[in-house]
């Protein structure tokens, strides 16, 4: 059995218990889980029940990077280091916004931990609001599509690259349609020492709308048109990318998704779409993915 | 001055007390008129006086989470803070007392913005009153310094598992330089066992800390917080009393009399002003008055019970607030003295000053002036609360 033992109250088809079933797969149980308040977090651990095989701790929604590097200086303090791997696993609005400064302080510090972010690319725990990580043009609650709005008007922010800037010795993209992938590249992080950063996409069925049965088709659009691109980066250097064979057009990813919805229904939709195409294309070209 | 007392800074003996309570992790975030305490500690460290990791984190509220963690983790944690500092924390000290970790933490007492004001008063760890914290007031340097093995072994009583705060006024504690007994090792280490927590977050044992509990059992977590300041109620007389025995030195447990039995007009207040107000009772005494001090040492728990037996012999009780409720044009200790008389048949008038905020100096004669105050209730002249100190020009 997983360490992330069913009987959660995540949804069906939810992106954030696979994506926390994976870490724990790929990395067993010589770990301390900090999760800051999100979906994972209340889902899994409604007292007196709690899904985690492995000792873990909540504290609050903007903190989980400041909880972990006390976790990580007790243990080394205590001399009980040795091999128990301090992991943070957090929601896109825990890590892109509110945590961000503790984040980037855990980082600075060099703890040896590491810090993953599952990117659902909302607010899913209060009732997908836009966070820093929401897609250009997503519908979400605080972003909704209206007579004279595409959605959320912002561009995804760039967190791979602020960690790296950090001087992480590794940073990883990844994303539960591609599970080998995913947990290798966890598995590597957490063997790495100092603080290191794996940032996962996770389509989330509930704030996203589509089918539950969807999940990994989505997250493996996502990747097939450039939009969420696989790459590794060792000491602020791309090592690796994952290349696309026969990429996709955005619009295929963007149709499965009620979020998208109203982009194929405004006038002047089809139009914008042409922006998000931009930043796949861009990605292709930075990345080098063709 | 005896032959053992060195004279020092403030922040200096608290740092010191600090390090011989061996803590496991220290993490703090730099504030005036808090820095020299965590300079100090930082200066061991780098000596390697201090078997610890030295967390020098971004933020107040970094600090205190990472505690949470190091805590959690089976450390023993300790940080200091004040102001805006304690400020920014509050979100986290909730998180703290809930999660029953024992982390002890030096609030130096300022005041809060706007203004801004890096001065001394009482309103910042008042604010956090209801945060769960243990809170003591600390009178001197040397009770300020004493008081920390003793909140350590407050908080890590397996009965109590609360963190805890000692208060000491900034500047006026922090910044003085008077003799003090630095606290011995080996008599810390007499006094204060190792910590060894039953709950820590062990991959060899996992349990899952800062679950998510609804309706049909939060009240419970809440009840048992209470009722553990209900267990330091009556450990931290108990605690006090070991100190004596070891160290030699008292303060007090709860609270603390100075020529209280047979005095008709009793002044209470917590912290550094207990040390002007003796010395302006002394004169008044000299001078045949009948006036006496009941020291509030413990704000968090609150001894109701002490307080109602100290004061049944007044005449008249005069509190003083390094703070104000804003609305309730009161401070939390006259309010909080009041509510505690209420279902007594001591039914004293209670008259509330607030004054030095913001590090206005609190002389003698305003502690005489207050008195004289407090007489003219015997004539019918009644104040419920009111400033103290306002400057008449500026007001
Ligand atoms: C200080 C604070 N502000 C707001 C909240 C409310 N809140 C709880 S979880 C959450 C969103 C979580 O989003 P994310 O980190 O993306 O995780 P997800 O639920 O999407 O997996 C918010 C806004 C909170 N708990 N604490
Ligand atoms: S809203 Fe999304 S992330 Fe949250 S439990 Fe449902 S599927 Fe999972
Ligand atoms: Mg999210």
């Amino acid at each position: 059995m997983s360490l992330l033992k069913p009987g959660h109250r995540g949804c069906a088809g939810c992106c954030d218990a696979l994506a926390g079933k994976f870490v724990l797969d790929a990395i067993g149980e010589d770990c301390i889980v900090v999760s800051p308040t999100g979906c994972l977090e209340v889902f899994t651990t409604p007292y007196p029940e709690s899904a985690w095989g492995v000792p873990w701790i909540h504290s609050l929604f903007e903190n989980a990077a400041a909880v972990a590097s006390g976790v990580e200086a007790a243990l080394k303090s205590l001399g009980k280091k040795n091999n128990t791997k301090v992991i943070a696993i957090g929601g896109d609005g825990a890590t892109l916004d509110i945590g961000l400064q503790a984040i980037s302080g855990a980082f600075e510090r060099g703890h040896d931990f590491t810090y993953i972010c599952v990117d659902n690319e909302a607010y899913m725990n209060t009732g997908i609001q836009r966070s820093g990580a929401t897609p250009l043009y997503a519908s979400t609650t605080t972003s909704p599509a209206g007579k004279v709005s595409f959605g959320n008007p912002l561009h995804k922010k760039n967190m791979p690259a602020i960690i790296a800037a950090h001087g992480s010795p590794y940073v990883a993209t990844a994303s539960i349609a591609y599970a080998p992938d995913m947990m290798k590249k966890v598995k590597k992080a957490t063997e790495i020492k100092g603080p290191t950063y794996v940032h996962v996409h996770a389509p989330c069925c509930t704030g996203w709308k589509f089918e539950s049965s969807k999940t990994i088709e989505v997250g493996r659009l996502a990747v097939e048109t450039a939009l969420w691109p696989l790459y590794e980066m060792e000491n602020g250097v791309v090592t690796n990318v994952r290349k696309l064979k026969n990429r996709k057009p955005v619009e295929e990813y963007l149709k499965m998704q009620g979020r998208f919805k109203h982009l194929f229904t405004m006038e002047g939709g089809l139009e914008e779409i042409k922006k998000i195409q931009a930043i796949a294309d861009w990605n292709v070209k930075h990345f080098g993915l063709e | 001055m005896r032959k053992s007392m060195v004279v020092v800074e403030g922040s200096y003996a608290v740092a010191h007390a600090v390090k011989v309570c061996k803590p496991n992790v220290i993490s703090a975030y730099p504030i005036t008129p808090q820095t020299h305490i965590v300079e100090d500690l930082a200066q061991f460290a780098a000596d390697g006086e201090m078997n610890c990791e030295y967390m020098n984190v971004e933020s107040e509220f970094s600090a205190i989470s990472a505690l949470i963690g190091a805590s959690a983790a089976g450390a023993r944690t300790y940080s200091s803070t004040t102001s805006q500092g304690l400020a920014l924390m509050h979100e986290a000290l909730f998180n703290a007392s809930g999660m029953r970790l024992p982390i002890v933490m030096t609030v130096v007492n300022r005041a809060l913005s706007a203004p801004i004001n890096i001065w001394n008063d009482q309103q910042d760890s008042i604010s956090q009153r209801d945060t769960g914290w243990i809170q003591l007031y600390a009178e001197d340097v040397q009770e300020a310094a004493d008081m920390t093995p003793q909140l350590y072994k407050l908080a890590e009583n397996e009965d109590i598992l609360l963190p805890a705060m000692s208060c000491m006024d900034g500047f006026i504690l922090s910044h003085v330089y008077e003799p003090v007994i630095l606290l011995e090792q080996s008599l810390t280490d007499e006094f204060l066992p190792a910590y060894n927590p039953e709950f820590v977050l062990d991959p060899k044992n996992p349990m899952s800390f800062g679950a998510f509990a609804d309706p049909s059992t939060y009240t419970e977590f809440r009840y048992k917080q209470e009722k553990a300041m209900g267990v330091a109620l009556g450990k931290i007389e108990e605690i006090a009393n070991e100190f004596k025995d070891i160290y030699g030195r008292y303060y007090g447990g709860l609270i603390d009399g100075y020529v209280l039995d047979d005095a008709e007009i009793v002044i209470m207040a917590m912290g550094s002003v207990i040390g002007t107000i003796k010395d302006t009772i002394d004169v008044l005494r000299s001078e045949g008055e009948s006036v006496g001090l009941l020291k509030v040492r413990s704000f968090r728990p609150f001894p109701r019970d002490a307080i109602r037996a100290a004061l049944k012999n007044a005449k008249v009780v005069i509190t003083l607030d390094k703070n104000i409720s804003i609305g309730k044009n009161e401070g939390a200790l006259c309010t909080e003295v009041k509510a505690c008389l209420y279902n007594t048949d001591t039914r004293v008038p209670v008259i509330g000053f607030m004054l030095g905020h913001g590090g206005r100096d609190i002389p003698i004669s305003m502690i005489k002036k207050l008195i004289n105050k407090a007489k003219l209730v015997e004539k019918g002249i009644f104040v419920e609360s009111e400033y103290a100190d306002l400057r008449e020009d500026l007001a």
